[in-house]
């Protein structure tokens, strides 16, 4: 089962701005060290509650805030294969 | 003691600075932006929040293109140096401090076309002499916003549109006047802003930035430091991504965190209010300064068209003579001599040997200018 998901950012300030406004918005989210197995810009993701895909990406549509995907998780650090 | 060089850097600072800087080496001490743990990203959290102040502060949308620089001289070399190339044409007026005018000079010896326009005795621009200076081919328009030696304001809204109808770029050094006059990026036409945090914003040396504007097209903006961002690691180019392009090796976290606490603390007496504040004591000052025989004071007399920076001479007294008795016999701390602005006193008249500039700030009272100006009279005509 899919619990969580990753935001993966082209860099470290997109992902402070994410997190600013996931927090605004009284998301729990957790910004953790990017899982090596996914390629990415920046050595900072944020975690999410996979249920909550649409509502988040949506937050961050809306302020504007630059990322680079968004990928499932089957737990708290490994990626799904 | 009555502290009035504000226009070198603001003293004291807040206590939320020190207290936030502190802070941020007992709790937050991690490299911003690097690694992944707690320690990192409170450190990241710390400079983002500064980024989104200084990008409220200016009203820019977007906090992505603030970036942070060492000064205000770092960030008007990344933007001179970081756009202009050989043959390109660039305006700039006769009161700018050195800090645009020695990367200008470097950079026309290299190849680009530069025009000083020449300001009145006040310092004060002709909009018809500058209209006529700024052509199609103008790539860049350079102006302070307000001058560091008389503390004329400089009309950046019509400068702006002149530089946008001629198809050029305008830079605006704004180390006199961030925190002190209201600034609103977008509606006054800056496309660059370069900006200190240690005179207005109440932050600490060594913190200051560069905010680009949407109508900038950064491919065209060479970074002048390159190396490592924490983003795109694989590569050994330099990334292309704000704010990491022009931010290469670690920031000054802990001055970031310290800048951080004196925006807020700005945006909580706020700009508008300081500027009254101020224009009330620039009036006492002049009215002051004025009634005593033998002063000579420079830059206009309305109120809107000068910051609180007051240059003057005593006449028959040499300025360091006089600095040095003001601080010895009146403990009244200010700068005297050519304030790195040598364009600026040949403007007013006063090159080589500068004015006596006192610079008051937040913290001063009314009735520290009434102690300065009683002290002038005294060192102006001792025997009355």
């Amino acid at each position: 089962m899919i619990k969580f998901g990753v935001i993966l950012f082209h860099t470290n300030t997109s992902a402070m701005q994410a997190e600013a406004v996931l927090v605004r918005a009284n998301k729990e989210i957790k910004l953790i060290p990017t899982p090596r197995e996914l390629s990415s810009d920046c050595g900072i993701s944020l975690r999410f509650d996979w249920n909550l895909k649409s509502e988040v990406e949506a937050h961050l549509v809306r302020a504007k805030v630059d990322f680079a995907a968004i990928h499932p998780m089957q737990d708290n650090l490994q990626t799904q294969q | 003691m009555i502290y009035l060089d504000y226009a070198a850097t603001s003293w004291p600072k807040p206590k939320e600075v020190g207290r936030a800087m502190s802070d941020f080496m007992e709790f937050s001490g991690g490299n911003p932006g690097r690694s992944g743990h707690r320690l990192s990203i409170s450190a990241a959290r710390i400079v983002f929040n500064t980024r989104q102040a200084v990008a409220d502060l200016f009203h820019a949308p977007d906090p992505l293109r603030v970036i942070f620089t060492a000064n205000v001289t770092h960030a008007l070399n990344l933007a001179l140096c970081g756009i202009l190339k050989p043959g390109d044409h660039v305006v700039t007026s006769s009161i700018e401090h050195n800090s645009v005018m020695r990367p200008l000079r470097a950079l026309e010896k290299d190849g680009i076309r530069l025009t000083v326009v020449q300001c009145n005795k006040d310092g004060c621009l002709d909009l018809d002499a500058w209209r006529a200076a700024v052509t199609p081919g103008t790539r860049l328009v350079v102006v302070t916003h307000a001058s560091n030696v008389m503390g004329t304001v400089l009309p950046i809204k019509e400068i702006a549109g002149i530089a946008h109808q001629a198809g050029a770029l305008l830079l605006v050094d704004s180390a006199q006047t961030a925190g002190v006059i209201p600034i609103d990026q977008p509606t006054m036409g800056i496309d660059l802003l370069a900006f200190t945090g240690h005179k207005g914003l109440y932050g600490p040396t060594g913190t200051g930035g560069l905010v680009i504007g949407e109508g900038v097209d950064t491919s065209q903006m060479r970074p002048i430091v390159r190396g490592g961002t924490g983003s795109r690691s694989e590569y050994e180019e330099q990334p292309d991504l704000l704010p990491d392009k022009y931010e290469s090796g670690t920031v000054n976290s802990v001055g970031i965190a310290g800048l951080g606490a004196g925006v807020r603390w700005v945006q909580s007496i706020g700009v508008e209010s300081i500027r009254a504040r101020e224009a009330e004591l620039n009036e006492l000052f002049l009215s002051g300064l004025h009634n005593i025989r033998g002063i000579t004071v420079y830059g206009p007399q309305n109120p809107e068209e000068r910051t609180a920076v007051v240059s003057c001479r005593i006449a028959g007294h040499n300025v360091s003579e006089v600095g040095l008795r003001l601080d010895d016999e009146f403990g009244i701390l200010c700068r005297v001599g050519l304030h790195c602005a040598p364009s600026a006193h040949k403007t007013i008249g006063t090159f080589p040997e500068g004015t006596i500039r006192l610079a008051p700030g937040i913290f001063t009272s009314p009735e520290d200018i009434r102690t300065v100006i009683a002290a002038f009279e005294k060192a102006a005509n001792p025997h009355d």
